[in-house]
Protein backbone atom coordinates (compact mmCIF):
# COMPACT_ATOMS: atom_id res chain seq x y z
CA UNK A 1 0.00 0.00 0.00
CA UNK A 2 3.29 2.11 0.31
CA UNK A 3 3.23 1.99 -3.39
CA UNK A 4 0.91 4.30 -4.96
CA UNK A 5 1.12 5.91 -7.75
CA UNK A 6 0.35 9.79 -7.58
CA UNK A 7 -3.18 10.01 -9.23
CA UNK A 8 -4.55 7.60 -7.04
CA UNK A 9 -2.72 8.82 -4.15
CA UNK A 10 -5.02 11.90 -4.97
CA UNK A 11 -7.76 10.15 -6.00
CA UNK A 12 -8.06 8.55 -2.16
CA UNK A 13 -7.51 12.31 -0.79
CA UNK A 14 -10.79 13.39 -2.77
CA UNK A 15 -12.94 10.62 -1.65
CA UNK A 16 -11.87 10.78 1.96
CA UNK A 17 -12.56 14.74 1.63
CA UNK A 18 -15.96 13.88 -0.42
CA UNK A 19 -17.08 11.19 1.86
CA UNK A 20 -16.59 13.32 4.94
CA UNK A 21 -18.17 16.23 3.41
CA UNK A 22 -21.32 13.97 1.91
CA UNK A 23 -21.63 12.27 5.10
CA UNK A 24 -21.53 15.53 7.85
CA UNK A 25 -23.80 17.93 4.97
CA UNK A 26 -26.96 17.15 6.64
CA UNK A 27 -25.51 17.62 10.19
CA UNK A 28 -24.02 21.20 8.76
CA UNK A 29 -27.43 22.33 6.67
CA UNK A 30 -29.42 21.65 10.25
CA UNK A 31 -26.91 24.30 11.74
CA UNK A 32 -27.36 26.33 9.06
CA UNK A 33 -30.63 26.52 8.91
CA UNK A 34 -30.46 27.10 12.96
CA UNK A 35 -29.51 30.64 12.33
CA UNK A 36 -32.31 31.27 9.63
CA UNK A 37 -35.85 33.65 9.90
CA UNK A 38 -38.70 30.85 9.57
CA UNK A 39 -39.45 32.04 6.66
CA UNK A 40 -35.89 31.69 4.89
CA UNK A 41 -35.49 28.27 6.07
CA UNK A 42 -38.81 27.13 4.62
CA UNK A 43 -37.76 28.95 1.27
CA UNK A 44 -37.49 27.23 -2.12
CA UNK A 45 -34.66 28.20 -3.07
CA UNK A 46 -31.87 26.94 -0.27
CA UNK A 47 -30.40 29.31 1.24
CA UNK A 48 -26.43 29.36 1.70
CA UNK A 49 -25.59 32.93 2.75
CA UNK A 50 -27.78 35.71 4.95
CA UNK A 51 -27.63 37.11 7.63
CA UNK A 52 -27.72 35.10 10.83
CA UNK A 53 -30.30 35.32 13.68
CA UNK A 54 -30.36 33.57 16.72
CA UNK A 55 -34.69 33.94 17.01
CA UNK A 56 -34.37 30.23 16.56
CA UNK A 57 -32.52 29.64 19.51
CA UNK A 58 -34.55 32.59 21.67
CA UNK A 59 -37.95 30.48 20.34
CA UNK A 60 -36.75 27.57 21.44
CA UNK A 61 -35.01 28.21 25.16
CA UNK A 62 -37.69 31.27 25.56
CA UNK A 63 -41.11 29.95 24.51
CA UNK A 64 -40.32 25.90 24.36
CA UNK A 65 -39.07 25.88 27.98
CA UNK A 66 -35.57 23.78 26.32
CA UNK A 67 -34.38 24.61 29.98
CA UNK A 68 -36.62 22.00 31.40
CA UNK A 69 -35.94 19.12 29.27
CA UNK A 70 -32.04 20.27 29.46
CA UNK A 71 -31.99 18.99 32.82
CA UNK A 72 -33.77 16.18 32.70
CA UNK A 73 -31.58 14.76 29.89
CA UNK A 74 -28.66 15.58 32.41
CA UNK A 75 -30.21 14.16 35.50
CA UNK A 76 -31.18 11.06 33.61
CA UNK A 77 -27.84 10.47 32.05
CA UNK A 78 -25.57 11.38 34.71
CA UNK A 79 -28.12 9.75 37.50
CA UNK A 80 -27.56 6.60 35.12
CA UNK A 81 -24.53 6.41 34.63
CA UNK A 82 -23.58 6.80 37.96
CA UNK A 83 -25.67 3.97 39.02
CA UNK A 84 -24.06 1.77 37.00
CA UNK A 85 -20.28 2.69 37.22
CA UNK A 86 -21.50 1.78 41.58
CA UNK A 87 -22.77 -1.49 40.42
CA UNK A 88 -20.03 -2.39 37.56
CA UNK A 89 -16.94 -1.42 38.93
CA UNK A 90 -17.25 -4.66 41.90
CA UNK A 91 -18.78 -6.35 39.24
CA UNK A 92 -16.09 -6.13 36.54
CA UNK A 93 -12.99 -6.23 40.02
CA UNK A 94 -14.44 -9.47 40.63
CA UNK A 95 -15.04 -10.92 37.41
CA UNK A 96 -11.14 -10.30 36.85
CA UNK A 97 -9.06 -10.75 39.48
CA UNK A 98 -11.57 -13.08 41.55
CA UNK A 99 -12.54 -15.57 38.66
CA UNK A 100 -14.66 -18.44 39.38
CA UNK A 101 -15.98 -21.20 37.07
CA UNK A 102 -19.35 -19.06 36.67
CA UNK A 103 -17.07 -16.18 36.21
CA UNK A 104 -17.48 -16.28 32.34
CA UNK A 105 -21.07 -17.23 31.68
CA UNK A 106 -22.20 -14.42 34.14
CA UNK A 107 -20.50 -12.37 32.01
CA UNK A 108 -21.94 -13.73 28.96
CA UNK A 109 -25.66 -13.62 30.11
CA UNK A 110 -24.98 -9.89 31.44
CA UNK A 111 -23.88 -9.10 27.25
CA UNK A 112 -27.11 -11.45 26.46
CA UNK A 113 -29.41 -9.20 28.33
CA UNK A 114 -28.38 -6.35 25.81
CA UNK A 115 -29.30 -8.02 22.86
CA UNK A 116 -33.11 -7.97 23.79
CA UNK A 117 -35.27 -6.53 22.26
CA UNK A 118 -36.36 -3.27 24.79
CA UNK A 119 -39.82 -3.48 23.25
CA UNK A 120 -40.13 -7.19 24.24
CA UNK A 121 -39.74 -5.41 28.34
CA UNK A 122 -41.78 -2.29 27.47
CA UNK A 123 -45.26 -3.18 28.71
CA UNK A 124 -44.42 -4.86 32.28
CA UNK A 125 -42.64 -2.14 33.14
CA UNK A 126 -44.61 0.56 32.03
CA UNK A 127 -47.42 -0.65 33.94
CA UNK A 128 -45.58 -1.44 37.07
CA UNK A 129 -44.11 2.12 36.51
CA UNK A 130 -47.75 3.31 36.32
CA UNK A 131 -48.39 1.68 39.55
CA UNK A 132 -45.16 2.97 41.16
CA UNK A 133 -45.90 6.40 40.11
CA UNK A 134 -42.98 6.43 37.80
CA UNK A 135 -44.35 7.40 34.74
CA UNK A 136 -42.86 10.65 33.59
CA UNK A 137 -41.13 11.06 36.10
CA UNK A 138 -37.52 11.23 35.45
CA UNK A 139 -36.12 9.20 37.95
CA UNK A 140 -37.86 6.49 36.07
CA UNK A 141 -35.66 7.07 33.37
CA UNK A 142 -32.63 6.86 35.58
CA UNK A 143 -33.59 3.76 36.56
CA UNK A 144 -34.20 2.14 33.20
CA UNK A 145 -31.35 3.81 31.03
CA UNK A 146 -28.76 2.53 34.10
CA UNK A 147 -30.28 -1.16 32.84
CA UNK A 148 -29.85 -0.04 29.83
CA UNK A 149 -26.48 0.74 29.63
CA UNK A 150 -24.77 -2.06 32.58
CA UNK A 151 -23.91 -4.11 30.41
CA UNK A 152 -22.07 -1.85 28.26
CA UNK A 153 -20.77 -0.52 30.89
CA UNK A 154 -19.77 -4.09 33.02
CA UNK A 155 -18.09 -5.20 30.11
CA UNK A 156 -15.71 -2.22 28.61
CA UNK A 157 -14.51 -2.21 32.60
CA UNK A 158 -14.02 -5.41 32.20
CA UNK A 159 -11.57 -4.94 29.29
CA UNK A 160 -9.97 -2.10 31.05
CA UNK A 161 -8.78 -3.95 34.49
CA UNK A 162 -7.83 -7.10 32.96
CA UNK A 163 -4.46 -4.85 31.34
CA UNK A 164 -3.85 -4.41 35.13
CA UNK A 165 -1.25 -6.86 36.38
CA UNK A 166 -1.98 -9.37 38.69
CA UNK A 167 0.97 -8.93 40.59
CA UNK A 168 0.12 -5.32 41.94
CA UNK A 169 -3.34 -6.70 43.53
CA UNK A 170 -1.97 -9.87 44.66
CA UNK A 171 0.51 -7.75 46.73
CA UNK A 172 -2.10 -5.71 47.42
CA UNK A 173 -3.74 -8.49 49.01
CA UNK A 174 -0.58 -9.59 50.75
CA UNK A 175 -0.41 -5.87 52.44
CA UNK A 176 -3.74 -6.52 53.49
CA UNK A 177 -5.41 -3.83 51.16
CA UNK A 178 -9.57 -3.72 51.45
CA UNK A 179 -11.55 -3.33 48.43
CA UNK A 180 -11.81 -0.03 48.45
CA UNK A 181 -8.22 0.79 49.21
CA UNK A 182 -7.83 -1.15 46.51
CA UNK A 183 -10.56 0.44 44.29
CA UNK A 184 -9.13 4.02 44.95
CA UNK A 185 -5.05 3.67 44.93
CA UNK A 186 -4.91 1.42 42.10
CA UNK A 187 -7.74 0.36 39.93
CA UNK A 188 -9.33 3.87 39.79
CA UNK A 189 -5.55 5.70 38.82
CA UNK A 190 -4.82 2.79 36.72
CA UNK A 191 -7.89 3.27 34.58
CA UNK A 192 -9.04 6.45 34.74
CA UNK A 193 -9.01 7.26 31.07
CA UNK A 194 -10.49 4.06 30.36
CA UNK A 195 -13.52 5.18 33.39
CA UNK A 196 -13.87 8.15 32.32
CA UNK A 197 -14.33 7.21 28.31
CA UNK A 198 -16.80 4.50 29.44
CA UNK A 199 -18.52 6.95 31.95
CA UNK A 200 -18.67 9.72 28.72
CA UNK A 201 -20.17 6.86 26.51
CA UNK A 202 -22.95 5.77 28.80
CA UNK A 203 -23.91 9.64 28.91
CA UNK A 204 -23.92 9.75 25.01
CA UNK A 205 -26.07 6.69 24.71
CA UNK A 206 -28.70 7.87 27.80
CA UNK A 207 -28.66 11.48 26.51
CA UNK A 208 -29.61 10.04 22.79
CA UNK A 209 -32.26 7.57 24.01
CA UNK A 210 -36.19 7.62 22.59
CA UNK A 211 -37.51 4.77 22.65
CA UNK A 212 -37.80 5.06 26.77
CA UNK A 213 -38.18 8.06 27.00
CA UNK A 214 -41.35 8.71 24.72
CA UNK A 215 -42.67 5.56 25.69
CA UNK A 216 -42.21 6.07 29.73
CA UNK A 217 -42.38 10.32 29.96
CA UNK A 218 -44.26 13.07 28.53
CA UNK A 219 -43.68 16.18 29.95
CA UNK A 220 -42.29 16.46 33.28
CA UNK A 221 -40.03 14.16 33.22
CA UNK A 222 -39.06 14.12 29.72
CA UNK A 223 -35.59 14.25 27.88
CA UNK A 224 -34.36 16.55 24.77
CA UNK A 225 -35.38 13.50 22.91
CA UNK A 226 -39.17 14.02 23.87
CA UNK A 227 -38.78 17.80 23.58
CA UNK A 228 -37.20 17.90 19.93
CA UNK A 229 -39.79 14.84 18.74
CA UNK A 230 -42.49 17.28 19.68
CA UNK A 231 -41.72 19.20 16.36
CA UNK A 232 -42.37 16.19 14.69
CA UNK A 233 -45.41 17.66 13.40
CA UNK A 234 -44.51 21.20 12.81
CA UNK A 235 -44.63 22.75 9.47
CA UNK A 236 -42.55 24.82 7.24
CA UNK A 237 -43.08 27.99 9.14
CA UNK A 238 -40.96 26.68 12.59
CA UNK A 239 -37.99 24.80 10.99
CA UNK A 240 -35.40 27.41 11.98
CA UNK A 241 -36.83 26.76 15.56
CA UNK A 242 -37.00 23.33 15.06
CA UNK A 243 -33.52 23.06 13.74
CA UNK A 244 -32.43 25.38 16.70
CA UNK A 245 -33.69 23.31 19.56
CA UNK A 246 -32.48 20.16 17.33
CA UNK A 247 -28.73 22.03 17.14
CA UNK A 248 -29.22 22.36 20.84
CA UNK A 249 -30.28 18.45 22.01
CA UNK A 250 -27.40 17.54 19.48
CA UNK A 251 -24.17 19.85 19.66
CA UNK A 252 -22.78 18.91 23.05
CA UNK A 253 -23.17 14.94 22.83
CA UNK A 254 -21.48 14.95 19.09
CA UNK A 255 -18.68 16.10 20.41
CA UNK A 256 -18.33 14.28 23.11
CA UNK A 257 -19.28 11.29 20.73
CA UNK A 258 -16.05 12.68 18.88
CA UNK A 259 -13.98 11.29 21.76
CA UNK A 260 -15.57 7.99 22.51
CA UNK A 261 -15.10 6.54 19.28
CA UNK A 262 -12.87 3.65 20.47
CA UNK A 263 -14.67 3.08 23.13
CA UNK A 264 -18.17 3.24 21.19
CA UNK A 265 -16.39 0.01 19.08
CA UNK A 266 -15.11 -1.30 22.01
CA UNK A 267 -18.46 -1.34 23.75
CA UNK A 268 -21.14 -1.47 21.31
CA UNK A 269 -19.10 -5.08 19.81
CA UNK A 270 -18.91 -6.90 23.18
CA UNK A 271 -15.66 -8.33 22.01
CA UNK A 272 -16.85 -10.06 19.30
CA UNK A 273 -14.39 -7.54 17.20
CA UNK A 274 -11.03 -8.29 18.31
CA UNK B 1 -4.09 -31.27 53.12
CA UNK B 2 -3.73 -30.93 56.61
CA UNK B 3 -6.73 -28.69 57.25
CA UNK B 4 -9.10 -29.76 54.42
CA UNK B 5 -12.22 -28.25 56.18
CA UNK B 6 -10.65 -25.22 56.45
CA UNK B 7 -9.40 -25.07 53.05
CA UNK B 8 -12.95 -25.38 51.95
CA UNK B 9 -14.63 -22.89 53.99
CA UNK B 10 -11.93 -20.53 53.01
CA UNK B 11 -13.00 -21.08 49.31
CA UNK B 12 -16.20 -20.82 50.28
CA UNK B 13 -15.90 -17.55 51.78
CA UNK B 14 -13.82 -16.57 48.51
CA UNK B 15 -16.86 -17.48 46.85
CA UNK B 16 -19.46 -15.90 48.67
CA UNK B 17 -17.21 -12.47 48.32
CA UNK B 18 -17.16 -12.44 44.70
CA UNK B 19 -20.89 -13.40 44.70
CA UNK B 20 -21.30 -10.12 46.86
CA UNK B 21 -19.51 -8.00 44.54
CA UNK B 22 -21.12 -9.57 41.13
CA UNK B 23 -24.71 -9.76 43.07
CA UNK B 24 -25.59 -6.46 42.72
CA UNK B 25 -25.14 -5.85 39.48
CA UNK B 26 -26.85 -9.00 38.41
CA UNK B 27 -29.65 -9.04 40.33
CA UNK B 28 -30.50 -5.48 39.05
CA UNK B 29 -30.49 -6.78 35.33
CA UNK B 30 -32.06 -9.97 36.63
CA UNK B 31 -34.64 -7.45 37.75
CA UNK B 32 -35.43 -5.14 34.94
CA UNK B 33 -34.56 -7.41 32.07
CA UNK B 34 -35.39 -10.91 33.16
CA UNK B 35 -38.42 -10.28 35.48
CA UNK B 36 -40.08 -8.38 32.31
CA UNK B 37 -39.48 -10.90 30.19
CA UNK B 38 -41.39 -12.94 32.11
CA UNK B 39 -43.95 -10.90 32.39
CA UNK B 40 -44.24 -10.03 28.90
CA UNK B 41 -44.64 -13.90 28.27
CA UNK B 42 -47.76 -14.26 30.97
CA UNK B 43 -49.50 -11.31 29.48
CA UNK B 44 -49.46 -12.56 26.52
CA UNK B 45 -51.78 -15.38 27.24
CA UNK B 46 -54.12 -12.75 29.19
CA UNK B 47 -56.94 -10.70 28.20
CA UNK B 48 -55.75 -7.31 29.03
CA UNK B 49 -57.52 -4.06 27.85
CA UNK B 50 -56.44 -0.47 29.55
CA UNK B 51 -59.80 0.64 28.34
CA UNK B 52 -61.65 -1.92 29.29
CA UNK B 53 -59.94 -3.33 33.10
CA UNK B 54 -63.17 -5.35 33.77
CA UNK B 55 -62.25 -7.71 30.89
CA UNK B 56 -59.75 -9.84 32.62
CA UNK B 57 -58.54 -13.99 32.10
CA UNK B 58 -57.18 -16.74 30.36
CA UNK B 59 -56.67 -16.23 26.84
CA UNK B 60 -54.95 -19.36 25.84
CA UNK B 61 -53.64 -18.43 22.53
CA UNK B 62 -55.89 -15.99 21.16
CA UNK B 63 -54.06 -12.90 21.09
CA UNK B 64 -51.46 -14.80 18.79
CA UNK B 65 -54.65 -16.12 16.61
CA UNK B 66 -55.24 -12.58 16.51
CA UNK B 67 -52.36 -10.55 15.74
CA UNK B 68 -51.22 -13.35 13.01
CA UNK B 69 -54.15 -12.76 11.16
CA UNK B 70 -53.53 -8.91 11.43
CA UNK B 71 -52.74 -7.54 8.03
CA UNK B 72 -50.85 -4.59 9.80
CA UNK B 73 -48.84 -7.76 12.17
CA UNK B 74 -47.86 -9.60 8.44
CA UNK B 75 -46.58 -5.78 7.12
CA UNK B 76 -44.54 -5.40 10.01
CA UNK B 77 -42.95 -8.65 10.09
CA UNK B 78 -42.10 -7.77 6.56
CA UNK B 79 -40.84 -4.25 6.74
CA UNK B 80 -38.68 -5.37 9.62
CA UNK B 81 -37.11 -8.27 7.49
CA UNK B 82 -36.58 -5.83 4.40
CA UNK B 83 -35.55 -2.94 6.63
CA UNK B 84 -33.25 -4.69 8.31
CA UNK B 85 -31.82 -6.99 5.04
CA UNK B 86 -31.25 -3.17 3.38
CA UNK B 87 -29.54 -1.62 5.98
CA UNK B 88 -27.14 -3.94 6.53
CA UNK B 89 -26.11 -4.81 2.94
CA UNK B 90 -26.38 -0.99 2.72
CA UNK B 91 -24.12 -0.23 5.85
CA UNK B 92 -21.77 -3.18 5.90
CA UNK B 93 -20.70 -2.22 1.95
CA UNK B 94 -20.66 1.41 2.13
CA UNK B 95 -19.23 1.43 5.46
CA UNK B 96 -16.59 -1.02 4.39
CA UNK B 97 -15.62 1.13 1.25
CA UNK B 98 -15.44 3.97 3.22
CA UNK B 99 -13.20 2.25 5.88
CA UNK B 100 -10.72 1.39 3.19
CA UNK B 101 -10.00 4.98 2.32
CA UNK B 102 -9.45 5.49 6.00
CA UNK B 103 -7.36 2.85 6.26
CA UNK B 104 -4.78 4.64 3.57
CA UNK B 105 -1.31 6.24 5.07
CA UNK B 106 -1.80 8.58 2.23
CA UNK B 107 -4.68 10.59 3.16
CA UNK B 108 -4.32 14.04 4.35
CA UNK B 109 -5.86 14.43 7.68
CA UNK B 110 -7.51 10.94 7.48
CA UNK B 111 -8.45 10.83 11.33
CA UNK B 112 -10.20 14.63 11.28
CA UNK B 113 -12.32 13.60 8.31
CA UNK B 114 -12.75 10.26 9.37
CA UNK B 115 -14.18 12.10 12.28
CA UNK B 116 -16.64 14.00 10.17
CA UNK B 117 -18.17 10.82 8.62
CA UNK B 118 -18.52 9.15 11.78
CA UNK B 119 -20.68 11.97 12.98
CA UNK B 120 -24.15 10.84 11.74
CA UNK B 121 -23.91 8.00 14.32
CA UNK B 122 -23.46 10.73 17.03
CA UNK B 123 -26.84 12.44 15.98
CA UNK B 124 -30.19 11.43 18.43
CA UNK B 125 -32.50 9.14 16.44
CA UNK B 126 -34.90 11.69 16.98
CA UNK B 127 -33.42 14.49 15.44
CA UNK B 128 -32.08 12.35 12.38
CA UNK B 129 -35.69 11.08 11.38
CA UNK B 130 -36.83 15.12 12.65
CA UNK B 131 -34.02 16.66 9.74
CA UNK B 132 -34.33 14.21 6.89
CA UNK B 133 -38.20 14.66 6.95
CA UNK B 134 -38.38 17.96 7.07
CA UNK B 135 -34.62 19.79 5.59
CA UNK B 136 -33.86 16.76 3.11
CA UNK B 137 -36.73 15.50 1.61
CA UNK B 138 -39.26 17.29 2.00
CA UNK B 139 -41.36 17.70 -1.38
CA UNK B 140 -41.58 21.80 -1.26
CA UNK B 141 -39.09 22.95 0.72
CA UNK B 142 -36.59 20.30 1.15
CA UNK B 143 -32.99 20.53 0.10
CA UNK B 144 -33.50 17.12 -2.48
CA UNK B 145 -36.50 18.83 -3.53
CA UNK B 146 -34.55 21.84 -4.71
CA UNK B 147 -31.48 19.83 -6.51
CA UNK B 148 -34.72 17.84 -8.31
CA UNK B 149 -35.70 20.99 -9.17
CA UNK B 150 -32.68 22.06 -10.39
CA UNK B 151 -32.01 19.30 -12.59
CA UNK B 152 -35.36 19.61 -13.92
CA UNK B 153 -37.41 16.96 -12.33
CA UNK B 154 -40.23 17.54 -10.88
CA UNK B 155 -39.93 16.22 -6.51
CA UNK B 156 -40.69 13.48 -5.31
CA UNK B 157 -42.45 13.05 -1.79
CA UNK B 158 -40.13 10.05 -0.76
CA UNK B 159 -41.86 9.90 2.64
CA UNK B 160 -45.10 9.24 0.82
CA UNK B 161 -44.75 7.61 -1.95
CA UNK B 162 -41.33 5.45 -0.94
CA UNK B 163 -41.35 5.36 2.64
CA UNK B 164 -39.91 2.16 3.53
CA UNK B 165 -37.12 3.07 0.87
CA UNK B 166 -36.72 6.52 2.34
CA UNK B 167 -36.53 5.42 6.16
CA UNK B 168 -33.97 2.65 4.94
CA UNK B 169 -32.37 5.32 3.44
CA UNK B 170 -31.96 7.58 6.68
CA UNK B 171 -31.01 4.49 9.09
CA UNK B 172 -28.04 3.67 7.06
CA UNK B 173 -26.85 7.03 6.72
CA UNK B 174 -26.71 6.97 10.24
CA UNK B 175 -25.66 3.50 11.25
CA UNK B 176 -22.91 3.65 8.24
CA UNK B 177 -20.80 5.16 10.41
CA UNK B 178 -21.02 2.04 12.62
CA UNK B 179 -19.47 -0.48 10.28
CA UNK B 180 -16.84 1.59 9.03
CA UNK B 181 -15.49 2.43 12.95
CA UNK B 182 -15.49 -1.19 13.21
CA UNK B 183 -14.24 -2.11 10.14
CA UNK B 184 -11.54 0.64 10.08
CA UNK B 185 -10.69 -1.02 13.57
CA UNK B 186 -9.82 -4.32 12.12
CA UNK B 187 -8.51 -3.40 9.06
CA UNK B 188 -5.59 -1.39 10.85
CA UNK B 189 -4.80 -4.23 12.80
CA UNK B 190 -3.61 -6.00 9.80
CA UNK B 191 0.18 -5.76 9.82
CA UNK B 192 1.25 -3.76 7.13
CA UNK B 193 4.37 -5.90 6.49
CA UNK B 194 2.24 -8.95 5.11
CA UNK B 195 1.04 -6.49 2.36
CA UNK B 196 4.32 -5.55 1.63
CA UNK B 197 5.20 -9.65 1.57
CA UNK B 198 2.25 -9.70 -0.90
CA UNK B 199 3.32 -6.89 -2.77
CA UNK B 200 6.64 -8.36 -3.11
CA UNK B 201 5.37 -11.94 -4.11
CA UNK B 202 4.00 -9.70 -7.38
CA UNK B 203 0.19 -9.26 -5.56
CA UNK B 204 -2.05 -6.39 -7.29
CA UNK B 205 -4.06 -4.37 -5.43
CA UNK B 206 -7.02 -6.00 -5.88
CA UNK B 207 -5.37 -10.05 -5.10
CA UNK B 208 -3.99 -8.10 -2.16
CA UNK B 209 -7.65 -7.14 -0.85
CA UNK B 210 -9.50 -10.17 -2.16
CA UNK B 211 -6.30 -13.21 -0.19
CA UNK B 212 -5.22 -11.22 2.41
CA UNK B 213 -7.22 -8.25 3.54
CA UNK B 214 -10.90 -9.85 3.16
CA UNK B 215 -9.98 -12.95 5.08
CA UNK B 216 -8.62 -10.97 8.06
CA UNK B 217 -11.65 -8.88 7.85
CA UNK B 218 -14.18 -12.00 7.52
CA UNK B 219 -14.91 -12.23 11.50
CA UNK B 220 -15.45 -8.59 12.14
CA UNK B 221 -17.77 -8.55 9.15
CA UNK B 222 -19.39 -11.34 10.43
CA UNK B 223 -19.72 -9.56 13.88
CA UNK B 224 -21.04 -6.39 12.65
CA UNK B 225 -23.78 -8.02 10.86
CA UNK B 226 -24.94 -9.96 13.66
CA UNK B 227 -24.29 -6.66 16.05
CA UNK B 228 -26.50 -4.21 13.20
CA UNK B 229 -29.13 -6.98 13.05
CA UNK B 230 -29.62 -6.88 16.64
CA UNK B 231 -29.79 -2.77 16.84
CA UNK B 232 -31.52 -2.79 13.59
CA UNK B 233 -34.12 -4.89 14.74
CA UNK B 234 -35.29 -2.61 17.73
CA UNK B 235 -35.30 0.74 15.62
CA UNK B 236 -37.96 3.46 16.46
CA UNK B 237 -36.89 7.11 17.46
CA UNK B 238 -36.40 7.63 13.36
CA UNK B 239 -39.48 6.22 12.34
CA UNK B 240 -41.95 7.55 14.47
CA UNK B 241 -40.30 11.04 14.07
CA UNK B 242 -40.04 10.52 10.39
CA UNK B 243 -42.82 8.30 8.98
CA UNK B 244 -45.27 7.60 11.94
CA UNK B 245 -44.83 4.21 10.20
CA UNK B 246 -47.19 5.42 7.59
CA UNK B 247 -48.70 6.14 4.93
CA UNK B 248 -51.00 3.40 6.02
CA UNK B 249 -48.54 0.44 7.83
CA UNK B 250 -45.79 0.95 4.42
CA UNK B 251 -43.36 2.15 7.00
CA UNK B 252 -44.48 -0.29 10.41
CA UNK B 253 -41.98 -2.56 11.85
CA UNK B 254 -42.21 -5.05 14.44
CA UNK B 255 -41.28 -2.45 17.55
CA UNK B 256 -43.73 0.58 16.04
CA UNK B 257 -46.62 -2.26 15.53
CA UNK B 258 -45.99 -2.97 19.11
CA UNK B 259 -45.96 0.00 20.51
CA UNK B 260 -49.26 1.22 18.20
CA UNK B 261 -50.80 -1.79 19.94
CA UNK B 262 -50.37 -1.37 23.27
CA UNK B 263 -50.78 2.41 23.20
CA UNK B 264 -53.18 3.10 20.90
CA UNK B 265 -55.26 0.49 20.96
CA UNK B 266 -54.33 -0.14 24.36
CA UNK B 267 -54.70 -3.95 23.82
CA UNK B 268 -51.82 -5.38 26.46
CA UNK B 269 -52.39 -8.70 25.31
CA UNK B 270 -51.90 -8.69 21.95
CA UNK B 271 -49.15 -5.89 22.06
CA UNK B 272 -47.30 -8.50 24.35
CA UNK B 273 -47.78 -11.46 22.30
CA UNK B 274 -46.15 -9.23 19.04
CA UNK B 275 -42.85 -8.64 21.76
CA UNK B 276 -43.05 -12.02 21.59
CA UNK B 277 -42.54 -12.53 18.39
CA UNK B 278 -40.43 -9.76 18.65
CA UNK B 279 -38.15 -11.65 21.41
CA UNK B 280 -37.79 -14.67 19.06
CA UNK B 281 -36.56 -13.16 16.21
CA UNK B 282 -33.75 -11.19 17.90
CA UNK B 283 -32.88 -14.59 19.67
CA UNK B 284 -32.05 -16.24 16.96
CA UNK B 285 -29.61 -13.64 16.22
CA UNK B 286 -28.50 -13.43 19.73
CA UNK B 287 -27.25 -17.16 19.78
CA UNK B 288 -25.37 -16.85 17.00
CA UNK B 289 -23.57 -13.31 18.90
CA UNK B 290 -23.31 -14.99 21.98
CA UNK B 291 -21.38 -18.00 20.79
CA UNK B 292 -18.79 -15.98 18.72
CA UNK B 293 -18.12 -14.00 22.23
CA UNK B 294 -17.59 -16.77 24.46
CA UNK B 295 -15.03 -17.95 22.15
CA UNK B 296 -13.11 -14.50 21.98
CA UNK B 297 -13.82 -14.66 26.03
CA UNK B 298 -12.38 -18.16 26.75
CA UNK B 299 -9.57 -17.84 23.72
CA UNK B 300 -8.75 -14.41 26.53
CA UNK B 301 -8.74 -15.94 29.52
Amino acid sequence: MNRMSWPAKLGMNILAWLIAVLMFFPIFWLLLTSFKTNALAASRTPAFFFSPTIAGYVNAIVDNAYVHYLINSCISAIGSTLICMALAIPAAYSMVFRRSKYTDSTLLWMLSTKMLPPVGVLIPIYIVYKDLHLLDSVWGLVLIFAAMNLPIVVWLLYTYFKDIPEAIIEAADIDGASLLTKLVRILVPLTLPGLLSTGLLAVVLAWNEAFWAINLTNVHGATLAVFVSGFKSARGQYWASMSAASVLSVLPILIAGWFTQRQLVRGLTFGAVK
Amino acid sequence: MAHPNKQRSKQAAARLRSAALIGPAAVYLFIWMIVPLAMTVYYSFRRYNLIEPYIKGNAGFSNYANIITDPNFIAGIINTLILVVSCLVLTVMIGLAFAIVYNNDHVVGKNLLRTFAASPFFIMPVVTGLLWKNLMLNPSFGLLAALQRALGISPIAFLSKVPLASVIGIISWQWTPFAMLVLLASLSAIPEDIKEAAYLDGAGAWQTFRYIVLPQLGRSLYAVIMLETIFFLVIFGQIYVATSGGPGNASTNLPYYIYLQAFSSYDIGAASAGAVFAIILANIVAIFLVRMISANIREDS
